[in-house]
């Protein structure tokens, strides 16, 4: 069991992309050699802004829903758990209904492996491997008393609105602390085109980013 | 004859760079370590402590050391990932001998005799040419006790002036500014001194890639309240969400600060008393800065007057401050004005020597401090002491019992090294840890000057590409091989532990040195049985200096989390916080805090020039260089990890969508960029994180994909650091693939 005065707490705006996170997954007896957490660079041409990417561990996950071998079970504590060997059918399922892309198929043992917040770790009272190696703290796993003392400028949510679906999750994402929740339209995103990425968290940075180097030089060396 | 000795494609190929995965007992979770071993990273200057889990003399992965104060068990993807450098299979295991015939052009022989083949080697080049016409070039990677070692064994069984360190390329322009200013060169403050910071100020520092648990005490400080400042010619992971981003053009720092200095001055955001009762020399820098008004800084630096106005006012009317810097201001031909520049405003504001005020470089390499106090500069002796002065000669000399006489002056840089090779004057050459074909700027000089020697013989753990020009390899020890002292980027002394045994023929770089020394008849001073035996005499070799640690023991290292130099006697603690008011030192005597004999720190005037090679309508762009954070210095072991490798395979060049689009080039496109002395063809990366008129290109490659084929070898005067931050070049879409890319894996 994972006390459950542990929390996860992610804050992409603290993420420097350095894949610390992805490099020590691998390396959690769990899922040995095989990285559960990704790092997603959202915008590349225009900004250093990456995200790590782990599970959320929904309430009610979407990938147990989906599930037609009841494989993927929740454990009491809110950790949703990799498959069941000897339940699973790899049929991928759960790989395509999770929205952040977290289960993984591995068709070398016919499994699907997730994020299981490091379970030999985290249920032995340790942290999970991303969230203690990360050089920024941008993943951060401890009580909720540590967290509102080491993170003046921020506050903790774990209910996310998708359209008409609330979701509550165990893992908490960290948004500035007089900043409303902004619920994700995803209708509205749509209509920009899948070029355009108009999709603003007010916790990431505005879309002015692309414009800080030139804004910032001299006016006649500014091109 | 130290030319190739066979195709490099066969080098590589029995050689490597080949990639390491994890397999075997390090993927199954069945196998339990036999041991722990607490130590720390083998790469950068911050030395995070880490765990290493050890099976059957194999490192099997790590744990991480959640009660080591300064990372508190975070590490970066090397870090995580450096135990793979362990039990590889490109391991040197045997000596070498060059052999054009024999695969890979080398083949085995045995240590003994490479030994004698290395000592006959130096005993004739130095018969016949002088004791100078050998060189020894090494590195700040290795321990304390090692650079301690190498100085005495250049001094006193070569008995040559000419021993230089890849330091050089490195922590040269903060340290001498440091001596400038504060009579010592150390960190000034704790890390936790940025915490409690208003302003932390951060000058050519890509801190999330080069320093990444800097990254967490910045934050935190932000969390705080404070203000982050960023000056950059890229907006860098930590630039991306700082308060204020100042996008300077390369090598225009001084004048920045200058220009920052002028408007503090203009709006009296200074301290005077601080500046009356600890300081000299400031009525000549008010008088030098006050060309430097906001427009005339914000034509040279190419950065907005509003922005150059609010950073002097952050600045200037702040409370508390910590401000950062590292190569990006001090791989210049004008470093130490730069960092002189730096100082000044700090100075200035008074905010230095106490709790949240502070001020540091960010050291680079593992022992970059440790390894630039206790000799193995050319300029340099234990205890941080000075080869030119008879004082502290003759107490080095009597730690070592020579005579004074015996002892050499001072040698040349490490650049100047490769240009007497390349005259002549230098015949032979020993280096260690230091891959300077990769490493140095304008790198086709340094293979031209390597294939000139008469003898060369490199002692590595790998077969880096320097080292396949030598006649002799010696098969030298990983970090995780050898204990030892490294001093952190703090100037707080830890200890590395030993978690696995030299395999095959290979042994700790400190038996292989004294075996030579053995070897040439010439072993005085040089038995040691062990590191803490070198130790015990690098104490009292540093004993009364500047770099005193002789209250520093293993155990109190052990005790204590690390002990921050000076520490002059059993019961001292040690030293966190230098120029705190009232604090004594040796040479000030209790005059005041600051390491001169007057006891205040010095203004400088830091002059603003150009840099050496200005663009033209020839060469129109300025080419920067720098590291990402999955590969380290030269590669040697980076290059050698799969799971680096593959988070960032091969370098590219980054340039400007506005630029980009002029030149018909698109986001990953073949580009070929250009300087006076050599070409590179790098897929491009489009992004407007970098000013329009600079391009960029990772170092971390070799032979053609490396970004020193085009770095200019200008040098600082009195660093001698080169300019690796910026020369003119020219870019241009590639008309077809390079060669390499059909023939080389992506790390080769």
């Amino acid at each position: 069991m994972v006390p459950q005065t542990n929390n996860f707490y992610i804050d992409p705006s603290r993420c420097i992309g350095c894949q610390a996170c992805v490099q020590a997954c691998g390396e959690c007896d769990t899922h040995k050699g095989h990285p559960m957490i990704h790092l997603e660079f959202l915008d590349r041409a225009h900004s250093t802004q990456t995200t790590p990417v782990v599970c959320m561990h929904y309430e009610d996950p979407t990938c147990a829903k989906v599930c037609p071998a009841d494989a993927i079970k929740k454990t009491d504590d809110g950790v949703v758990q990799s498959a069941r060997k000897p339940r699973c059918i790899a049929c991928s399922n759960c790989v395509l209904a999770c929205p952040f892309g977290v289960p993984k198929m591995k068709s070398e043992f016919e499994l699907m492996m997730k994020c299981d917040m490091c379970y030999d770790r985290t249920s032995e009272g340790k942290r999970p491997m991303c969230a203690t190696v990360c050089p920024s703290q941008a993943l951060f796993f401890g009580t909720k008393e540590e967290i509102q003392q080491l993170r003046l400028r921020s506050r903790p949510v774990n209910e996310f609105v998708f359209g008409r679906e609330t979701v509550r999750t165990k893992v908490f994402m960290m948004i500035p602390k007089e900043s409303p929740v902004e619920h994700v339209d995803v209708t509205a995103a749509m209509n920009f085109g899948a070029g355009a990425r108009r999709i603003r968290l007010s916790i990431l940075q505005t879309d002015a980013a692309a414009d800080v180097m030139t804004a910032g030089m001299y006016a006649e060396a500014a091109p | 004859m130290a030319a190739i000795p066979t195709d490099e494609l066969k080098i590589i190929d029995q050689f490597g760079p080949h990639l390491a995965f994890s397999g075997g007992k390090r993927l199954d979770p069945g196998v339990k370590a036999d041991k722990l071993v607490k130590t720390h990273c083998c790469f950068c200057g911050q030395q995070c402590g880490i765990q290493l889990k050890v099976k059957d003399n194999q490192v099997i992965g790590f744990e991480p050391w959640d009660e080591f104060p300064f990372n508190r068990g975070m590490l970066c993807p090397k870090g995580v990932k450096r135990y793979l450098q362990v039990s590889h299979t490109d391991r040197l295991l045997h000596a070498l001998q060059r052999d054009p015939g024999a695969p890979g052009g080398f083949r085995d022989i045995g240590y003994d005799q490479a030994i004698g083949q290395v000592a006959g080697a130096i005993q004739q080049i130095q018969s016949k040419h002088g004791n100078d016409a050998f060189a020894v070039l090494t590195g700040a990677s290795l321990t304390t006790e090692k650079a301690y070692l190498m100085g005495k064994f250049a001094r006193v069984c070569l008995k040559t002036a000419n021993i230089d360190y890849n330091g050089r390329l490195c922590m040269v322009s903060a340290g001498a500014a440091n001596k400038k200013a504060f009579g010592i060169d150390r960190a000034a403050n704790p890390w936790k001194d940025i915490l409690g910071a208003q302003v932390v100020w951060i000058s050519g520092a890509n801190v999330a890639e080069c320093a990444p648990i800097t990254t967490n005490y910045i934050w935190q400080a932000r969390e705080h309240g404070a203000k982050v400042i960023v000056v950059d010619p890229r907006i860098t992971p930590i630039a991306r969400t700082c308060d204020l981003f100042l996008p300077i053009k390369p090598g225009r720092d001084a004048a920045l600060f200058a220009g920052v200095l002028n408007l503090m001055i203009e709006h009296d955001w200074l301290d005077h008393d601080f500046i009356n009762n600890h300081t000299a020399g400031f009525d000549q820098l008010a008088q030098s800065v006050r060309e430097w008004t906001p427009q005339k800084t914000a034509e040279v630096t190419g950065i907005s007057e509003k922005l150059i106005r609010r950073a002097a006012e952050w600045w200037g009317t702040a409370k508390s401050s910590f401000l950062l810097h590292a190569r990006g201001i001090e791989h210049h031909s004008h470093g130490v004005q730069n960092c002189l520049g730096a100082i000044n405003i700090v100075l200035a504001s008074g905010r230095i020597g106490r709790a949240n005020c502070g001020y540091s470089t960010i050291t680079g390499q593992a022992n970059g401090q440790g390894g630039r106090e206790h000799g193995q500069k050319c300029d340099q002796l234990p205890g941080g002491r000075d080869i030119s002065n008879p004082e502290h000669r003759a107490f080095i000399a009597k730690v070592w019992g020579i005579d004074e006489k015996e002892m050499p002056g001072p040698g040349v840089d490490a650049y100047e090294i490769f240009r007497k090779i390349d005259r002549g004057e230098i015949k032979g050459l020993l280096s260690i840890c230091f891959n300077p074909k990769v490493s140095l700027p304008d790198n086709n000089f340094i293979a031209k000057a390597l294939s000139k020697l008469e003898f060369y013989v490199a002692i590595d753990f790998f077969l880096n590409e320097t080292a396949r020009h030598a006649d002799i390899v010696l098969p030298g020890s990983l970090q995780e091989e050898d204990e030892g002292t490294v001093t952190q980027t703090e100037g707080r002394v830890i200890k590395i532990n030993k978690a696995v045994e030299c395999p095959g023929d290979a042994r700790e770089d400190w038996k292989t040195i004294q075996a030579i020394a053995k070897a040439l008849g010439r072993p005085h001073g040089l038995s040691f049985q062990s590191p803490a035996e070198i130790f015990a005499e690098l104490r009292i070799a540093s004993k009364g200096g500047i770099c005193d640690y002789s209250g520093i023991t293993y155990e109190k290292i052990e005790k204590q989390y690390g002990v921050c130099w000076p520490c002059p006697s059993d019961d001292h603690p040690g030293t966190p916080r230098l120029f705190e008011p009232g604090s004594w030192n040796p040479i000030a005597k209790g005059a005041g805090p600051f390491y001169f004999p007057d006891g205040r720190a010095h203004f400088n005037v830091a002059a603003y020039l150009p840099p050496t090679e200005e663009v033209d309508e020839e060469f129109p762009l300025m080419l920067t260089t720098g590291r990402v954070v999955s590969q380290f210095l030269s590669g040697t072991q980076t290059r050698r990890i799969g799971p680096l490798v593959e988070q960032y395979p091969e370098p590219r060049i980054e340039m400007h969508p506005i630029l980009a689009a002029k030149l018909g080039i698109a986001d990953r496109d073949w580009a070929t960029a250009e300087s006076r002395r050599g070409s590179i063809t790098l897929r491009a990366q489009v992004v407007t994180t970098i000013r329009p008129d600079t391009i960029f290109i990772p170092y971390h490659w070799a032979g053609r994909k490396s970004a020193n084929q085009l770095t200019i070898s200008a040098q600082d005067p009195i660093s001698k650091i080169p300019e690796y931050k910026v020369c003119a070049a020219r870019l241009k879409k590639a008309g077809a693939p390079p060669q390499y890319s059909v023939e080389l894996e992506a790390q080769q």
